[in-house]
């Protein structure tokens, strides 16, 4: 048995002159606090990665900059999936009693520690460096290609993908740390200029800094008790040019692991909080997890279904379409966010009921999947 | 592994390979059939027909040797041979449309570049 403890988030946005250490750094320094630990509790260290400064060992390298000695620690890569597969592991470790205090941590100066350029072509190198990346392919281009197939086979109109973005936009306009903050419409996004069609501007998730960190415990430390029930992964290839037809897709396969190893239907979920690097990839994750009938997600979204007060409240942050999106840390404010809304302490985005959650993250091209459901005990 | 003579070596041809032991068609070129693990595949040259699985036009590319050729259509093609594969294409280019490869330069390199069968 499991409990996330704390949690510690940034805002997303501009950072200037912080290193992505300074934004892991803030982010564990407020998640242990919250947790209601020192330093030298801590045991344990799982971090991401950071594009802007990569380095073979981050953990030990964070670990030393943080001023802790751990008796466990390295990073782990799998792309916008890294959050939640790190704390799927951390969930594992404590529950193993390899540690009893797992510090789970991302950031990033993605914004402003490189070019926008640059950070495109860093991303770009998920493709296939013979058969992909030649042809000059971008991340938003590998989703467009994903978004073209599903919109043939399922009806789905750029005008529904559009919805999500005003949905995650409206959500973010109630958050003090969101990167954009100022409503948008349909019409606006349609209007936004064009990336990689079907994909436009306001499809697409920002570049942000940021960071966002958690403490994985095998009690309660505090009066927060959030339980991890269960959690499970599927990884069917790396480069789009490989996957498998859309009916064969990782989150299909991932949620109906994670069921199996929580005894937890769909019916009993409360929250949301699904990965959202484009809108596309939100509304076929929803669909995936069975949140929404096949291409159906957008007529959920109109009457508020998926909305602060609705039946499925998802992404009340704003997820990464507009709180922001820092790499590793990206996903991790929505386990952050669930983790508020959880414990009450979500203010004025709290929602009715979050005593269980389902939270979701993709890396790659819909390659690598992490499903997980927390309970609020 | 050789270096394959197609257009990811400026050769103007697509590659791809055969399993002999399970048949499987494998674009991704390797010492082994990924699908069962044999090895002693046979170096097929693909037709260069196929249809129109996905596409996406690229109007934001990242790097000025791209950014020059923008707006490009980056289009994902099943070959007749049964494997997919990621290409350039026409911007008329629609899903389900039967086509046929010629080449192009991109970026100072050749690229296959589909466009529909009249």
């Amino acid at each position: 048995m499991t409990y996330i403890t704390g949690v510690g988030l940034t805002s997303y946005g501009k950072h200037e002159g912080l290193t992505s250490l300074d934004l892991m750094s803030k982010a564990a320094e407020l998640a242990t606090a919250d947790a209601g630990l020192k330093r030298a509790d801590i045991d344990g260290i799982l971090c991401g990665y950071s594009t802007v400064s990569p380095h073979i060992m981050l953990a030990t390298v964070f670990a030393e900059h943080f001023g802790i000695r751990p008796s466990y620690a390295h990073a782990v890569q799998v792309g916008g999936a890294t959050g939640l597969a790190m704390t799927m592991l951390a969930h594992h470790l404590v529950d193993a009693g390899v540690v009893k205090h797992m510090l789970v941590v991302g950031g990033e100066n993605r914004l402003t520690g490189q070019s926008r350029d640059a950070s495109i072509v860093a991303l770009a190198q998920v493709g296939h460096p013979d058969y992909e990346v030649p042809l000059g392919p971008t991340i938003p281009a590998y989703y467009g290609l994903v978004a073209s197939r599903y919109m043939h086979e399922y009806g789905v109109t750029e005008e529904d993908l559009a919805e999500f973005a005003v949905l995650m936009r409206t959500h973010a306009t109630t958050h003090p740390g969101a990167q954009f903050r100022e409503p948008i419409t349909v019409a606006d996004v349609m209007a936004s200029k064009p990336v990689a069609s079907p994909l436009k501007l306001l499809d697409c998730c920002p570049v942000s800094d940021g960071g966002a960190a958690f403490v994985v415990s095998r009690e309660p430390s505090n009066a927060a008790r959030v339980k991890i029930r269960g959690c499970a992964q599927a990884h069917t290839h790396q480069h789009v040019t490989a996957a498998p037809r859309l009916s064969e897709l990782g989150a299909e396969i991932s949620i109906a692991r994670a069921k199996q190893a929580s005894g937890i239907a769909i019916s009993d979920v409360r929250y949301a909080a699904v990965y959202d690097s484009f809108t596309i990839t939100l509304a076929m994750l929803l669909e995936d997890l069975g949140l929404a009938k096949r291409g159906e997600a957008a007529s959920r979204v109109r009457p508020g279904y998926f909305s602060q007060d609705g039946q499925m409240p998802l992404n009340t942050h704003g997820g990464l379409l507009s709180y922001g999106h820092c790499g590793v840390g990206g996903a991790m404010a929505h386990l952050v966010e669930t983790h508020l809304q959880m414990t009450g302490r979500a203010g004025n985005r709290q929602v009715r009921d979050a005593s269980l959650a389902l939270l979701h993250g993709d890396g790659g091209v819909l390659s690598s999947h992490v499903s997980m459901f927390l309970e609020r005990v | 592994m050789q270096k394959p003579a197609d257009w990811t070596t400026g050769v103007e041809a697509i590659l791809y390979q055969s399993c002999g032991c399970c048949g499987k068609a494998q674009y991704f070129r390797r010492g082994f059939c990924a699908a069962c693990g044999a090895t002693g595949l046979a170096d097929r040259r693909a037709s260069g027909k196929g249809t129109v699985y996905a596409t996406s036009i690229v109007a934001r590319a990242a790097t000025v040797e791209t950014r020059a050729h923008v707006p490009y259509n980056i289009v994902l093609i099943d070959a007749e041979e049964g494997f997919r594969m990621m290409a350039h294409g026409a911007s008329d280019l629609a899903i389900g449309d039967r086509v046929a490869a010629r080449f192009t330069q991109f970026a100072g390199k050749l690229v296959p570049y589909f466009e529909k069968l009249a």
